[in-house]
């Protein structure tokens, strides 16, 4: 049995197709991202015991919520489980406060009156107890949505897009808050987002959910900088992925893209002429200066033509043409490093693809 | 002023509604959430009293409540008195009569309970059952107390089918809306229009209280 404190693991064909398995420790904030309809929804709610898949088990800690090999369905009324709907799911015709006394079971009513009041204050709600839903600002409900959700003492807390329904300013301020809370509830938390911005913020880890299958688990670093497959990096919507092949040339590899031959830091132990996919983070092609010698810059160059150049506020999206090979690296520069650098369509520039950023991804991988 | 056809209406009024509330918050819940075939054909089936002639509804429940008739049978094996031209009978005929106005605004208030807040009541610990009386119940009392008031007002006043399987026996079929009828017949042209005055004021008061008790909320109504 796993030692996570949630562990879970779905399978599932219809109605919608799962392929699940996630864990999540005492504390960890998990995000699962996906594009929409890719099943994340769907797994909080069975989680939750909201939804039965065909097969597969949620355990909590010591307590086994959903097992199918041994016929163990509990109810949602028989799991801890703390969830914020999208639009927060508030009960309309009670006030605040009684939102969260309808969720506590536990304690004499004055304890229970004194904690839902220190629930509502923690989410900064002093004085606002008695108004009801329809009284109170789109950011004050998402609010009362998380103290209820905590309210029940859960073991779990499952956010399902909470920031979703507010505007900007109000977003950030919940994300914010969001982040002071959970330092001080040490429970799994999985945070459901199609906001990869928001996951990268608020997550310790992010599971990529496609399809209703978890295509990769890792830390927000590790994710960005090496995922798993072409698929992985499209759906975190990374540019610079290409295909290759491994070569040996006098007993040193390297990736020939084209006519380039690139360094690689690590060996990959690949045979001379496997075709690879491969792929660079924005962070690791350095633009060489004009006129100055840059850090790096003996590191892979690349000769090519800007054939567009989008300032963005600060930063600049720049689409370079190779000249070695036929396909075209996209890169962001500081807009003033754009302009110092005379970067515009039909300029030549040349960059560097430093070798510790070059990430090699098998051909056929799982969904290649 | 015919006050035994007055309280017989309000008793048969009574009856009719307190049997079908639990029947429409039963079927009302059950329509607004789940979804099977044939269901349009079931809700078509409750909504047909709204646009039969009362005679035709009348006459076919003279008819299936004959004793040669199975429904008129049962009843008179249970009862050992048959259901045409009795107050049992009336009472049955109000209740079929009016199941569409104590089901459908029932189940238009269930439909705008959103699934999810069940939902977050159970997450939230709530039994189904608090769930219902807790969640459920308070968001759809509007509609329940449209039920109720339809029904009731409608009961006092119907005539077409009442007459038809209860005719007009004094205390035990002749209700209100007959006795009105009844007495334009004999040219008593003051205590018909005492009666219709009654009525008119009864059926405004128990509009207004559906109004005025659903607040500015918008009434559920019948279709």
């Amino acid at each position: 049995m796993s030692a996570s404190a949630l562990a879970v693991e779905l399978r599932a064909t219809r109605p919608i197709p799962l392929d699940v398995q996630l864990e999540v420790d005492s504390g960890e904030l998990l995000a699962l991202v996906g594009p929409s309809g890719s099943g994340k929804t769907t797994v909080l709610r069975a989680i939750a015991g909201l939804h039965r898949t065909r097969s597969g088990f949620v355990r909590c800690g010591t307590e086994t919520w959903t097992c199918t090999q041994q016929g163990i369905r509990l109810r949602p009324q028989q799991r801890r489980v703390g969830l914020v709907f999208q639009d927060y799911a508030l009960f309309p015709h009670l006030s605040a406060l009684d939102n969260l006394l309808l969720a506590m079971d536990q304690g004499s009513v004055p304890q229970r009156r004194e904690r839902a009041q220190e629930l509502l204050s923690r989410v900064r709600l002093d004085g606002l107890e008695q108004r009801l839903p329809r009284q109170l600002s789109g950011g004050q409900q998402q609010r009362v949505a998380v103290a209820r959700a905590l309210a029940r003492n859960p073991r779990v807390l499952l956010l399902d897009e909470p920031f979703s329904a507010v505007d900007m300013m109000t977003r950030e301020r919940l994300q914010r808050e969001l982040a002071l809370l959970r330092r001080s509830i040490r429970i799994p938390i999985i945070l459901v987002t199609h906001d990869l911005q928001e996951a990268v913020r608020l997550a310790d880890r992010i599971c990529v959910l496609h399809n209703g299958r978890s295509l990769q688990t890792d830390t927000p670093d590790a994710l960005f900088r090496q995922p798993a497959s072409p698929h992985v990096a499209r759906l975190l919507g990374r540019h610079n992925v290409f295909t290759g092949s491994i070569v040996r040339a006098d007993g040193e590899e390297r990736l020939a893209w084209g006519a380039l031959r690139l360094e690689l830091e690590q060996p990959t132990g690949l045979p001379h002429g496997t075709t690879v996919s491969w792929y660079i983070p924005d962070s690791d092609i350095v633009l060489h200066r004009r006129g100055r010698p840059s850090l790096g810059e003996r590191e892979n160059p690349v000769h090519g033509t800007v054939a567009e150049c989008v300032p963005l506020g600060a930063q600049t999206s720049v689409t370079l043409r190779c000249r070695h090979t036929d396909d075209s690296l996209r890169l962001n520069v500081a807009t003033h490093a754009a302009r110092r650098n005379g970067l515009e369509a039909g300029a030549e520039a040349t960059v560097s693809l430093l070798r510790k950023g070059i990430h090699i991804m098998d051909k056929d991988g799982p969904d290649a | 002023m015919d006050w035994t056809a007055f309280r017989l209406s309000l008793e048969l009024a009574a009856w009719t509604t307190g049997v079908l509330i639990p029947i429409g918050l039963l079927v009302g819940r059950w329509l607004a959430y789940s979804h099977f075939r044939g269901r349009g054909f079931l809700e078509a089936a409750i909504a047909l009293p709204l646009v039969l002639p009362p005679t035709v509804l009348g006459y076919y429940l003279l008819v299936s409540f004959s004793t040669d008739m199975p429904m008129g049978q049962f009843w008179q094996s249970l009862t050992g008195q048959g259901l045409n031209f009795s107050f049992a009978g009336i009472v049955l005929a109000s209740i079929i009569f009016n199941l569409p106005f104590a089901i459908q605004p029932v189940q238009r208030a269930f439909e705008t309970v959103p699934m999810h807040l069940r939902e977050a009541a159970w997450c939230s610990g709530l039994s189904h059952w608090r769930t219902f009386w807790r969640i459920e119940l308070p968001l759809v009392w509007p509609g329940v107390i449209s039920a109720f008031v339809l029904t009731f007002v409608h009961t006092i006043g119907e005539f077409g089918v009442v007459l038809m399987v209860g005719g007009a026996i004094e205390g035990e079929t002749k209700t209100i809306a007959i006795a009105i009828y009844d007495r334009v017949q004999a040219f008593d042209e003051e205590a018909a229009g005492a009666m219709s005055l009654l009525l008119l004021i009864t059926s405004f008061v128990a509009i207004a209280l559906v109004y005025g008790l659903a607040g500015r909320r918008r009434v559920v109504s019948v279709r």
